[in-house]
Order: C-alpha cells, then structure tokens, then sequence
C-alpha cells in the first residue's frame, strides 16, 4: 500500500504574526517558515505505519510555489520516499487543493491520504473533508489514533464530546489531532540523503484544474486587544471583585 | 421555493436525545443574514429534537429528515442528504464545532463551493468575517454572486439565540443511500461528570507552577466547586500532569468561557491565544512580572498552593 502525505508550507506556529500596515495580508517577510504541525504529524503516522510493515511507500505532496519545495525536502529527511510539488503561484484555497490532490490520488492510487486536520495559517479545516467527498471516500478527521486492519482501519476521532470511534473501508482520508503522535526529529545526514531523493514538479494546469468559485479575501485587520485590568491584594479581594461583576 | 429565494439552511447539531447548544448559536448568526431561517434536523427517531429546534426564536420552519443511516454523526452518511437539501437554499450554515468542521466541507465540496469557516461577524448577505492564524488576524471574505454559500458559525463569537419561537415541523424521509464505507463504533465521553471545556461557562485552568499531577487535583476541587470545566497550559500537558485533551492554546483548544482563571500560568503566546475571547480572565501566579497579567482583568501575585484553598473556603 502507498500512502500519500499532504503538507503545507506556513508560518511557523513560534513566530508572533503581525498585519501588515495596509491590512493587505500577514507579514511573511523574512518570516520563518515550516512544515504546518499538523501534517508534520501526517507524515510521522504515515512512517509509522511504513515502518510496522504495513506500507511500501510514503508520497508526500505540496501544493504552492518554489518555495515549498524546502518543506518537501524535510518531510523527505523524515523519512518520506518520494515528492511531488504541485506549482502553484497563486493562493490557493481548498476547494483547489482537493481537486489538485485528488487527480494526485488518481495517479498514485494510495490506500491512505493522510493530511493535517487544519492549516495554522488559514484554518480553513476544510481539505481532507473535500478531498474524502470528491473522491467518495470515507473520512476521519480528528485522528488520535489510528489503527489498520487489512482492507479496513478503525479511528478514534477526537470530538467535542469525548473520544469517537469509527470503522473506515479503505482507501480513505484521515486527517490528523494533535495527540496522533510526536513526530521524530530530523537527523543530520538524513538531511544529506534527502536531496538524492526524487522530487517531482507538475503544475496545476498540467494535472487540468483551475480555481473555481474562489472566495474573495478582502481586508485584514488585528484582532481587539486585551488590556490590563486591575490588581488585588487576596483571595477575599478577589472573590468581591467576582461577585460585584456577577461573575460567580 | 427557488433557489434564487434567500434563505438560510441551519444544520442541527444533536445527540440524538436533545440539541446541542451550537444549534441556537448558528440560528443567532444565520438570523443576521436576510431572508427565512430553517433548521434541518437529521436522524433517526428525532421528534422531541425536532421540537427543541422549532422553539429558538427566528426559525421560521424545521426539516425534520429521518433515516436509519442518519442515526450517527457520520460526514459521510449526512453530507449527501445535506447537500441535496442545500438545492433550495442560499446559504447553508453548520456550527464551527467538531460536529460542523466535519460535515459541512464535505457539503460544500459535493456543491462546489469553498466554505467560510468560523464566520465571527456578518457584514453582508455574503460578506463576513472570520479568524485567521488562530484569531491573531481577521480578514473579510466575500462569496462571489451566484456561488451559494456553506459557512460555519464560530461558536465564541455568537450567543445562542433565545428560546421563545413556535416554527412549524415538516417531516421528511432520506432521499439519499449510505455509502456504507463508514461506521459508527462509540463514543466515550471525556471529563466524566464535569463541564465540556469547549463551552463550558467558566473555566479553571492549571500551569506548571502547579508542579505535579497531584498538586493539580488542587485546580479539580475549585473547578468543582464553581462547577467550571478543567484546562491546562501546553507546560503543564508537556510535564504530563494532565492529558492533551485539556490544553487550552493555540495548539489545543481555543475557548471563550465567561470566566478564566489561570492558576500558575505565566502566559505564552500559544497560551493567550485561546483564551482571548474570555469574558473575564484572572490570573494569580507568584511572578508579578508574567505575561498574563498584560491581558488580565483581574490579576493576583501570590503562592497558588495557598490562594486556591482560601478561595474555596470562600466561596
């Protein structure tokens, strides 16, 4: 079984972001850039399961400019086999990238698409969901856990209520929680037997999709700032404070 | 009706007994956008949710649809029927909790559209706003002419509509199949008898200062008390003094209680990230120089281990 891993190239989720003057978009100037953590994740189950025997191969796959390419490199150093770069210059949003991935999908035919729940840029948490309709397949999103059987893969989702449990055919899509798991470190020289891997470049044209009913993006602003409120002296003081704003 | 009418189609969030609070929320967002507010419930033997729905004040109707494939919460058995309901509305809205984040892409993307997700205001019939890197930026979307709009509601931003309303039920059957390839296992709720941290009213939450996981029975017993949810800083889950499921931040959950307060965090950046849209945030920590107290309503320097007793005994 190929498994095929979805990453994107975003701020990372250490650096304080800031709006630019003109409400333009988000300073990435100069801006450190990662693998976002959820798909990180992505690709550690994704090794995991490769390395329990139950996979022959992890595709990782990128959608974006040049750029992304350093992203793919990493996820390569992890352990990854191959890439593909999907060249896109444009934003693209995740009615496109669903579509990209699918023709992707049809390509490679994997058992396993697994991506991050969300982008910490966008947090449009809407791909994986997309990508499971289109291609109508199942869908897990939330994942906590993960585990195949076969033809079959039992996932526990991480709801609001509690900790879900679902049965999925394979193929599928599964999208990735925090508490997955805790992706390796890279090492030094896998960082060197990475650029011998193989990276592929396809464009968006070339795999035939084009954005379609893209949702206009229009000014952005900072969110309402907090400020500093007052101090007290205990516990008693507190608890006035609570009870006069009718808090408790 | 035709589909050039504009009205909003709200999807219900249940447990099959009663309807979730994010339910009234969306209603509230849906009833800023012009036209009709209907409210499909999907499932099987959903009567008494049905009527829960049809009493939030601005639901105009209730599409009550059953099917024994729509017993579950599964995306993949209700994303058809939703879609297929979609066919008279202009605006599908589904709430921006774990539950809509599911279902409503896969709507969307069976109708061709992107989604705006966690809408935080309505500027326009197809205009709002919404948050971006974790809410430290918000940026104004537009859904261009023609294309119909599948949107969740972020839970924080809107307050639940109030009950009051008498909106008549229409009664459906599924018009769709199940795929088959998904199903519903269980489900195991978490935090046993205390409050969802996601919507809860008040929250207490823990730091590393607290120093162990026994210390942090401490925070336990006041949340019990106040009858508040449990969170913990990304340290305190990192020392492994309580699970993942209760960290409060960027990176785990970002909530909106009425009242936070933070025992023994000194206030990251991932931290204050989800907890920003507090009502009211309390710090007490030892260092009178932490981070918190720059965003804190109300802030106390002292020693948590004897400022928490004295407030319970207090209370």
């Amino acid at each position: 079984m190929k498994i095929l891993v979805g990453i994107k190239r975003v701020v990372d989720y250490n650096v304080r972001i800031r709006v630019r003057p003109d409400g333009s978009g988000v300073d990435t100037d100069g801006v450190k850039m990662s693998i976002n953590p959820f798909d990180e994740i992505a690709l550690e189950e994704a090794l995991r399961i490769k390395e329990a025997g139950n996979a022959e191969e992890v595709i990782l796959v990128s959608i974006g400019g040049e750029a992304c390419q350093q992203q793919l490199r990493t996820g390569l150093a992890m352990g990854a086999d191959r890439a593909i770069q999907v060249q896109a210059d444009s934003h693209i949003q995740p009615l496109t990238a669903a579509r990209a991935l699918l023709k992707v999908v049809e390509k490679e035919e994997p058992g396993l698409v697994i991506l991050g729940k969300q982008a910490i840029d966008d947090d449009n948490n809407q791909t994986g969901q997309m990508l499971a309709a289109l291609w109508n397949r199942p869908q897990a999103t939330f994942a906590s856990k993960l585990q195949l059987d076969g033809d079959k893969a039992t996932v526990t989702r991480e709801v609001d209520g509690g900790l879900e449990t679902i049965e999925i055919d394979l193929p599928a899509v599964v999208t990735t929680d925090l508490r997955l798991n805790q992706p390796r470190f890279v090492k030094l020289p896998d960082i060197m037997k990475a650029k011998r891997k193989p990276l592929d470049t396809i464009s968006l044209e070339e795999l035939g999709v084009s954005p379609e009913n893209d949702i206009k993006i229009g000014q952005h602003e900072p969110p309402p700032q907090r400020s500093r409120g007052i101090m007290v002296e205990d516990a008693a003081q507190l608890l006035k404070e609570l009870r006069n704003r009718g808090l408790i | 009706m035709s589909t050039n009418d504009k009205h909003v189609l709200v999807i219900a969030e249940h447990d099959g007994q009663s309807l979730n609070a994010s339910t009234a929320r969306t209603v509230h967002c849906a009833s800023r956008i012009e036209g009709e507010v209907h409210v499909a419930v999907l499932g099987k033997d959903i009567d008494s949710v049905a009527e829960e729905a049809a009493k939030i004040e601005g639901v105009n109707k209730v599409i009550a649809v059953s099917g024994d494939h729509l017993a579950d919460p599964l995306a993949a058995n209700l994303a058809p029927e939703i879609a297929s309901l979609a066919e008279d509305y202009s605006h599908v809205l589904g709430p921006s909790t774990t539950f809509g984040k599911d279902v409503m892409p896969r709507v969307a993307a069976l109708l061709g559209v992107n989604q705006v997700s966690d809408i935080m205001s309505v500027e326009g019939e197809r205009q709002f706003k919404r948050p971006i890197y974790a809410g430290n930026a918000i940026v104004d979307v537009t859904v261009p002419d023609g294309v119909k709009v599948v949107a969740t509601a972020r839970a924080a931003s809107w307050s639940q509509a109030e009950a009051g309303g008498s909106a008549e039920i229409e009664k459906r059957s599924a018009t769709t199949e199940p795929p088959g390839h998904t199903r519903f296992v269980g489900l195991k709720a978490g935090g046993g008898e205390r409050p969802d941290l996601q919507s809860a009213p008040r929250v207490v939450s823990g730091g590393r200062a607290l120093g162990s996981s026994e210390n942090f029975e401490l925070v336990f017993k006041l949340a019990d008390k106040l009858g508040a949810a449990v969170g913990a800083s990304r340290a305190a889950v990192d020392a492994g003094y309580v699970p993942n499921d209760m960290q409060v931040g960027q990176t785990g959950k970002i909530i909106s209680p009425e009242l936070y307060m933070a025992f023994g965090i000194s206030g990251a950046i991932q931290h204050i990230t989800g907890i920003k849209d507090a009502g009211t945030i309390v710090a007490i920590n030892k260092d009178p120089e932490a981070p918190i107290f720059e965003i804190a309503d109300i802030g106390l320097v002292g020693d948590l281990f004897s400022i928490i007793p004295e407030i319970e005994e207090q209370l």
